[in-house]
């Protein structure tokens, strides 16, 4: 199903990392991504994994989404290595014609590809564990300062928020059309690229059609209610920093205490 | 003899995924050539996902289909085969409309299946009249037609393709009682002029009383009942225990039997009250009034 792609995003939940509040999430993923970043020896990015294993067991989301999400990356995660490992001069390991591996080369080659293997398995947890809506809100709450300077922060995050609204609606609607068509007849599997293209035709123009009839009920349906953008408007849903939040943020600030301590006490790779 | 057969039929939608669901779970049919079967349940009982098996849109999870004897998935790469022995009408059909004519919009199915271009006039013309499309609306936009009209484009577009089976989901969703009345109308002279076996999705119990001649009642997945109109209404204390209604005019004999009046119970449409009415009358029925 088409629908997988989308939805299959966030997994809905009810533990601690889901009950984030959504800014703190936001900022503590970035206080990970430092982490990682600041972790120079081996020692400190043992602390990233170890952080990165205990959200994953607490978060309740199936290790097999830590892979699912690295699948993406792997030629970037290899492309790196290849560079680090052939490209970094040191101590000679291994030399065969132009090609020469070096100590260094490898250490930092393992060091990377650690890195941004728990860069995108960390980040990809946020959306693991918040819904959209939730993530556009503690955007826009975030970016709230931004207002200040004219920013159409509430606009943006409204656009957002309905684009996320109907994705799953228009891959529900696309598929929908698809089987319709292909109920009568339609071949989308098979012939060249000319044909391919030619066959999504009976597919694409109702979907417009039908994005625009939407994008239409819901304008209307958006002024009924008065709707008159960002200005003086409240929500419904209040976010709330508790002590879950605490404990969190606590949590992630020993971790970036850990790393800079290894940093300072334990011997440097090279 | 059987047209649509399934055995052990499953489907299971988003497998391994929290959205896990299945939709159908061990159904078992055997729908015979030329029947008419309204098939009736709850929104979420698994009628849209049933039917779209009886065409090879939906592959079974496990379980087999069986379409004129023929195991569907026996070879996958010929199932575009069955798209025109088994003609599906999805709920809202008028929004799958594209083409910029009625005309080319209805010939699109008998096209696709390779059909010469007399042939594809011949059968659009035919399509046309059977859902009562006149000649002026052949050359206009799909997009300018009412909405009832769009619609009966829709359901001629897969008629024009001379399906063995016709299977319509929920075919009058939200038109009106007229409109209603007309596409179902229609639809049974189809039936009664090609002699094909036809299967009507729908939530009114008034209409499966009144076009079907066999009632597949779906609960949460599994048939829960599948016979002859008549044994189906019978069972009205479990049907409307489903959430679903027996007919009005059922359900007011329903009490009259019993509360004692000799009357049989088994009435499905004005025609049979009206009828069986004038007979308890006309045999002296003031015993009791
Ligand atoms: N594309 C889909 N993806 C996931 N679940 C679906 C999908 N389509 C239907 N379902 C689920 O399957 C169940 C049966 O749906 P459906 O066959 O449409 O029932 P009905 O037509 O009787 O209303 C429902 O619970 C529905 O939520
Ligand atoms: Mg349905």
């Amino acid at each position: 199903m088409l629908k997988d792609i989308t939805i299959g995003q966030y997994f809905p939940g009810k533990s601690v990392l889901h009950r984030l509040d959504p800014r703190v999430k936001i900022i503590l993923t970035f206080l990970y991504i430092v982490v990682l970043f600041a972790a120079s020896n081996p020692l400190g990015l043992l602390i990233g994994i170890f952080f990165l294993i205990v959200a994953y067991g607490v978060s309740r989301v199936p290790p097999r989404m830590i892979l699912k999400s690295l699948k993406p990356v792997l030629p970037i995660i290899l492309f790196t290595t290849l560079l680090n490992v052939f490209f970094i001069e040191g101590e000679i390991l291994w030399h065969w014609a132009f090609l020469t591996i070096t100590k260094e080369g490898v250490a930092t080659a393992v060091i990377m590809s650690v890195r941004i293997a728990c860069l995108i398995a960390g980040t990809s947890l946020l959306t693991y564990t918040t819904s959209p809506i939730a993530l556009t809100d503690g955007l826009e709450r975030l970016m709230g300062p931004l207002k200040k300077i004219r920013f159409p922060v509430h606009e943006l995050a409204m656009m957002m928020t309905i684009a996320l609204r109907f994705i799953p609606t228009l891959i529900e609607e696309t598929d929908k059309i698809m089987s319709a068509q292909k109920a009568r007849g339609a071949d989308m599997e098979s012939g060249g690229l000319m044909q391919r293209a030619k066959a999504l035709v009976p597919v694409l123009i109702p979907l417009f059609v039908s994005a625009f009839r939407r994008a239409d009920e819901l304008a209307m349906a958006m002024e009924c209610r008065c709707y008159r953008g960002g200005e003086g408007r409240t929500r419904m849903k209040q976010l709330h920093v508790g002590g879950v939040d605490a404990v969190c943020t606590l949590f992630v600030l020993l971790c970036l205490a850990g790393v800079i301590a290894v940093n300072l006490y334990a011997p440097p790779l090279f | 003899m059987s047209i649509i057969k399934t055995e052990g039929l499953t489907y299971t939608y988003s497998p391994g995924t929290p959205y896990q669901k299945t939709a159908v779970s061990a159904v078992d049919l055997d729908i015979a050539q030329g029947d008419v079967v309204g098939v009736i349940g709850h929104t979420g009982s698994g009628k849209s996902t049933l039917i779209q098996h009886f065409n090879g849109l939906l592959r079974p999870t496990s379980g087999k289909v069986f379409v004129d004897g023929e195991d569907m998935w026996q070879n996958p790469k010929e199932i575009r085969r069955f798209r025109f022995k088994v003609g599906l009408v999805f709920q809202y059909p008028e929004y799958q409309l594209f083409e910029d004519t009625v005309y080319k919009d209805i010939a699109f199915g008998p096209r696709n299946m390779g059909l010469s271009e007399e042939e594809i006039d011949a059968r659009v013309r035919q399509a046309a009249a059977f859902v009562g499309l006149r000649e002026k609306h052949m050359q206009k936009s799909p997009f300018e037609l009412s909405g009832g009209q769009k619609r009966r484009v829709a359901i001629a577009g897969v008629i024009a393709m001379n399906p063995k089976v016709l299977i319509l989901d929920e075919p009058t969703a939200g038109l009106d009682p007229k409109g209603r009345e007309m596409i179902l109308g229609q639809i049974r002279e189809y039936h009664e002029e090609e002699k094909n076996t036809v299967l009507l999705v729908s939530h009114s119990m008034e209409d499966v009383a009144k076009y079907a001649k066999t009632a597949l009642v779906m609960n949460q997945g599994k048939v829960f009942l599948y016979a002859p109109v008549e044994e189906v209404f019978s069972h009205a204390e479990e049907l409307t225990g489903l959430g679903l209604s027996v007919p009005q005019v059922s359900r007011v004999f329903l009490t009259l039997a019993r509360r004692g009046y000799p009357v049989n119970p088994n009435v499905f449409t004005l025609e049979q009250a009206k009828t069986e009415l004038l007979r308890v009358l006309g045999k002296g029925g003031s015993d009791h009034a």
